[in-house]
């Protein structure tokens, strides 16, 4: 099989407030199902290789991780070359029950915003309550940037990671770049 | 003349000389200056032309209030109209025009309207352009839009960026002058997290220039001590340049933030549109002066005696030597002052008051050796382009002139109205305040949010406080009681500043001047000076039977300019209220709506704008399809190749070119918008039992089924081949335009209707790069690839396969939308670039070529298919085209079963599919109807069909159709007429739907 290549190539900017720069491939399997279910967490977490997110929230250890979708869903992270594995593991564990896992690495784009100045990046694409009482690593939206669904987590302070649907990178990269052009800081989170 | 004082100005850096241009001529201003005072300390008082009849106009204000000065700004990139030159700060390379006026600013012959406007009075145009009706379209309405706006519409692209930001806090405070400050000091201390803008370039107001004292010391020490603490709160942000310009429904608000208008060769967006999720809005808006109604009051020399303090005051700018101060109230008298003590003359205060005692400011003047003229005012002022005198009258009288006075300049004050603007936006009601003339916001009917509570608070003057502690005592009141409503809790040693009190005379309303002026007068007497709507206009449309003040505002255009009314508003339903002899409060004003002032259209969009305009989706193969000579077509936000054209063949060339290759050698179609959405579950057969027309539930693993899916309502929403991928999954493919929309439509009756089903439905449109390799050669191109068994036998019609192919793990459906030899095959999007280029390898000498599109559209209309969008327009159900095999008569129930029969859908004369065969051999224009016999009631042929797909087919070498025709079927060889838009009547046969293979041998191979 060929090498993966994820939709910009691994685009980069770093002339502006923040630096962008779109992910490599990351294996991502979506998780529908009862998220209270002993069968379902346990397999969840054994494909994840990290622990049961909270509501709202994102475990996340390297490319290894498990975000909260919805009060039925699961964004399972890991390694690309690994997903078709996992994937299939998860899908024998949980055939008994009723659940759907399937593989959507190569429907999604990530990108990594950083720098001191990502939260006011972010704050001007996304309606979300940014400041740093209230978002802070480990936590997870579903929202939009701009006019494209996506959703992102912090896995350290001064990092976003996005992920949004493989059609729109170039537009959510290209409305980064302008929302992080040179001279736009806000000043809203640090003075 | 209006000029510079030597004393200089409290906002001015007289170290910072700037050059700047108006009409192309240079003048010189100071850092701290606006356009307007600079210009003023130019001497240039004429500044504009007004709507109508083409006055000149100078600054009547000296903030966001301005109707008059509008001045043109910057040029090419930058340019812009309606630009108020009091809010423009002045920068090094300015460059300002004026507007309306035709060949100069100083000689206007639009300015003849003047002399007719006897006969231009409300409502003329109404009145005039009624009749003869011809005249309409070729004269009045050229005439009207010539005549509409007074800037023009920028020719050049926008040179600059906007942007919007998120924010979100407990209080949001708009105003920041004295009121503002001490809000936002009262909710910091509290814990809140708080937000304070100002329109301005400058914290605190009118406070300095109006003086007093607080805590003991100056206005001035105050504003600066309080920023300072503000400055040092963490949970306070502040923004000056910034204009809370909307307030809406749950605290949300937005602020129009101007980055760079005052340097324009910084770096970064010009505007930032700020959108506010606050707890709770403090509106500190201020109050703006009122002008007064007297003929003549519209004459470049005549300001607001608020405006003309400030020019002195903060920009050492004296508009003239003689200035005649007119009144209502005590406040005016500070200008008179203020003049005096700079060393100009007042010759005379015209106070309409008279009053028992001469107390506080009135006291003051008079000490100052001010002449003070109680009960009187003005009759009428003299001047064209300047004041030169005035002639006074007793404001009780009909405007006998006792007396003229020389001057250059008058200084009016008819009282103070809060802003109520913003508390008005989202629904707070209003009070009228009698002691003060004006209307107040009523704290007992504020904005309500979701919980039934008030979510706006007016503080200051905005509230209907004009003295200083007044000001200071509520804005401190109406802090603490916001953050205490959002459990906030102010520490006790928070208390409010004190300011001294000064002794005061109440105001008296005046709404004409003087009160029994004559028609004469009347006429010349402006209430709205942008739009030239005086007096005389509003009694006229109370005459003519205009009595709601909505309906008076449209007859006048009164403040329908592009100040909104923010001087002529009261004023205006003051003279409505007269000339109706009702109440002010019964007639109640017109509806306050945002923004504020003017914002820039840019702002809102934001970033939304060249390459960010739009949201463009692009699949897998896209950057190959635009390397290979692709023509797009925009389907939904994607764009697809509509055909890739090769050296230099026109598209038409290169679609007939690629039909043919389908259809003889090996065509690559790039499928992979087509929707994929996984229905999961023990219930998911049933699920699509519901979803679509046909049997699902019953369908094997392996093998595939074409689908239709319909609305509630019957019609035809979506098409696609749905396979089954194991006991409990099915795959359903979507038409590109519905991958979105089939899965919420799924997920609604999922989540509402059929919530304790088990299905789940998965959208995977974007995992999959997904190919069609179609064409005689198909199979042996997939052979060369090596890999899974694409033999008939392995792989059937209508199957599906998972396996590897050329070393990429792939599924493949025997689908064909073109009919021919069809594989549609899925790889993960990643690797769906190397594996479009491996087929082309492997397809070199196979004839192989990509195809698009409009090939795409070609080649199922050869084969009869419908296309939704095409064959369906949202009124068709599958009755209508000849789909009946696709409905199960075995279920009992699906979406749209019920309404399919219906009266109306089992009716036999609905229009049906058929095909079209032109006789002469062209090809049938898109959308054009068949005629039948005779007309109807409104006299128009009547039609009995209509095309709705039509091409011409390169292997038949005809033009070839389909239509939903009246008893179509019924029909077939009968000749249909068809006239086009270009004079040609297009004749075409009735045929089967099908034109190509009609035995379908040529896919099952």
């Amino acid at each position: 099989m060929s090498e993966p290549v994820t939709a910009l190539m691994g685009a980069e900017d770093k002339v502006g407030i923040a630096t962008i720069t779109e992910g490599g491939p990351l294996g991502m399997i979506t998780l529908r199902g009862d998220l209270s279910d002993k069968a379902l967490k346990k397999a969840a977490v054994a494909a994840g290789g990290v622990t049961m997110p909270e509501q709202g929230h994102c475990n996340n250890e390297g490319e290894k991780g498990i975000a909260w979708m919805s009060p039925d869903e699961l964004l399972i992270m890991c390694p690309y070359v690994e997903v078709h594995d996992r994937l299939a593991d998860l899908q024998a564990k949980l055939a008994k029950g009723h659940a759907l896992a399937v593989n959507v690495s190569d429907a999604r784009a990530t990108f990594l915003v950083t720098g001191p100045r990502a939260r006011e990046v972010m704050g001007k694409l996304s309606p979300v309550d940014l400041h740093p009482d209230r978002f802070q690593p480990g936590m997870f939206r579903r929202t939009r940037l701009a006019q494209i669904p996506a959703a992102f987590w912090m896995p350290e302070e001064e990092t976003f990671q996005i992920v949004c649907f493989r059609s729109v990178a170039r537009y959510a990269f290209d409305v980064l770049k302008v929302a992080a052009q040179p001279g736009s800081e806000v000043g809203y989170f640090t003075s | 003349m209006s000029t510079r004082l030597a004393t200089g100005g409290r906002l001015l850096k007289t170290d910072k000389p700037l050059s700047f241009t108006f009409n192309g001529k240079h003048l010189r201003g100071y850092e701290g200056d606006t356009l307007a005072s600079a210009l003023l300390a130019n001497d240039q008082m004429l500044m504009g032309r007004s709507f109508k009849y083409h006055r000149p106009r100078s600054v009547v204000a000296s903030g966001a209030e301005e109707p008059n000065a509008l001045v043109n700004l910057g040029s090419e990139g930058r340019f812009e109209p309606n630009q108020r030159a009091t809010v423009t700060e002045l920068f090094e390379g300015l460059e300002a025009t004026s507007q309306n006026h035709w060949p100069s600013l100083e000689f206007d012959v639009g300015a003849i309207n003047r002399h007719l406007s006897r006969f231009l009075p409300a409502g003329f145009y109404y009145k005039m352009f009624m009749y003869p009706r011809s005249f309409w379209k070729h004269i009045y309405e050229p005439f009207i839009r010539h005549s509409a706006g007074l800037g023009k519409a920028p020719k050049a692209r926008d040179a600059d960026t906007y942007e919007h930001f998120y924010a979100f806090c407990d209080v949001l405070i708009v105003g920041g002058g004295v009121a503002g400050l001490e809000a936002a000091r009262t909710a910091g201390r509290s814990g809140a997290r708080v937000i304070l803008v100002e329109q301005t370039e400058h914290w605190g107001g009118r406070a300095p220039v109006d003086g007093g004292s607080i805590d003991g010391g100056s206005v001035e020490d105050h504003i600066a001590r309080t920023l300072a603490e503000l400055e040092g709160m963490e949970n306070v942000t502040l923004r000056l340049r910034t204009m809370g310009a909307g307030v809406y429904d749950h605290g949300y608000a937005l602020a129009y933030e101007r980055l760079t208008d005052h340097q324009p060769d910084a770096k970064g967006p010009r505007h930032r549109l700020w959108r506010i999720r606050a707890g709770h809005i403090i509106t500190a808006t201020g109050a703006i002066e009122r002008p007064l109604s007297f003929a003549g009051n519209d004459i470049p020399g005549v300001m607001l005696a608020s405006a003309l303090r400030d020019y002195v005051v903060n920009y050492g700018v004296s508009i003239g030597d003689r200035t005649v101060v007119v009144t209502n109230n005590d406040n005016a008298y500070l200008t008179a002052i203020t003049l005096k003590k700079a060393g100009l003359d007042v010759p005379v205060i015209l106070d309409a008051r008279v009053l028992p005692e001469d107390i506080g400011l009135v006291e003051q003047a008079k000490a100052l050796g001010i002449r003070v003229l109680m009960g009187h005012g003005i009759s009428s002022v003299k001047g064209g382009k300047r004041v030169t005198g005035v002639a006074i009258c007793a404001q009780a009288g009909e405007g006998a002139v006792l007396e003229e006075i020389a001057c250059d300049a008058v200084a009016m004050s008819g009282g103070w109205s809060p802003v109520v603007h913003l508390w008005s936006h989202c629904g707070g009601k209003l009070r009228w305040d009698t002691d003060h003339g004006c209307f107040s916001p009523d704290l007992d009917s504020p904005p309500k949010g979701a919980d039934g509570m008030g979510f706006v608070t007016p503080a200051g003057a905005a509230s209907g406080m004009f003295a200083l502690d007044d000001v200071l005592h509520d804005a401190h009141a109406a802090a603490d009681g916001v953050v205490t409503s959002l459990d906030f809790k102010l520490p006790r040693d928070v208390e409010a500043p004190k300011a001294e009190r000064r002794e005061e005379s109440p105001m008296m309303p005046v709404w004409m001047m003087p009160h029994g002026a004559s028609v004469k007068l009347r006429e010349k007497a402006w209430l709205d000076f942008q739009n030239d709507v005086k007096v005389s206009d509003v009694r006229l449309a109370a005459q003519e039977g205009f009595v709601s003040v909505e309906h008076a505002k449209r007859y006048t255009t009164l403040g329908m300019a592009t100040d909104q009314g923010k001087l002529s508003n009261i004023n205006g339903l003051a003279t409505l209220a007269g000339a109706l002899d009702a109440d002010i409060p019964a007639v109640g004003t017109t509806t306050f709506r945002p923004p504020y002032t003017p914002i820039s259209l840019a702002s809102i969009a934001g970033e939304a704008r060249a390459e960010t305009f739009q949201p463009l989706r692009r699949t897998p193969l896209h950057d190959w399809h635009e390397a290979n000579g692709a023509i797009w077509e925009p389907v939904g936000q994607w764009r697809r190749p509509y055909a890739f054209k090769r050296g230099l063949e026109s598209t038409h060339d290169a679609v007939m070119r690629e039909v043919k290759n389908v259809r003889e050698n090996l065509g690559l179609l790039d499928a992979s918008t087509l929707g994929k959405i996984i229905v999961k579950g023990p219930d998911a057969g049933k699920f699509l039992d519901m979803m679509y027309t046909n049997m699902m539930s019953t369908l094997k693993v392996g093998k595939c089924r074409y689908g239709l899916m319909c609305s509630e309502n019957g019609f035809l929403i979506d098409d696609g081949v749905v396979a089954r991928i194991d006991e409990d999954t099915w795959l359903c493919h979507t038409t590109t335009g519905g991958a979105e929309s089939i899965h919420a439509h799924m997920e609604e009756w999922l989540q509402t209707e059929w919530w304790d089903w088990k299905v789940y439905v998965a959208n995977v449109t974007e995992q999959y790069a997904q190919i069609a390799v179609v064409g005689p050669n198909a199979r042996t191109a997939l052979e060369r690839l090596g890999g899974m068994d694409v033999s008939k036998e392995a792989l059937g019609f209508m199957e599906w396969a998972d396996g590897e192919l050329g070393g990429f793990k792939v599924r493949i459906y025997r689908i064909s939308f073109s009919g021919e030899l069809s594989y549609e095959i899925a790889v993960d999007a990643s690797h769906g670039a190397a594996f479009w280029n491996a087929l082309l390898a492997v397809g070199n000498d196979l004839g192989v070529m990509p195809y698009g599109t409009e090939a795409l559209h070609i080649l199922r209309a050869e084969k009869g298919f419908i296309m939704i969008g095409d064959e369906t327009d949202g009124t068709v159900i599958p009755q209508d085209l000849g789909l009946n095999w696709a409905i199960s008569k075995k279920k009992d129930d699906y979406l749209g079963k019920r309404a399919q029969e219906r009266s109306h859908m089992t009716e036999p004369t609905r229009w049906k599919l058929v095909g079209l065969e032109t006789t002469d051999g062209s090809t049938l224009p898109d959308g054009a109807y068949a005629v039948g016999e005779g007309t109807n009631d409104n006299g128009q042929r009547n039609m009995i069909g209509r095309v709705t797909s039509t091409y011409h087919s390169p292997n038949l070498d005809r033009g070839i159709a389909m239509g939903l025709v009246l008893n179509g079927p019924d029909r077939m060889g009968e000749v249909l007429t068809f006239p086009g838009t270009n004079g040609k009547e297009y004749t075409a046969k009735i045929v089967d739907p099908v034109f190509y293979d009609k035995e379908g041998e040529k896919q099952n191979v």
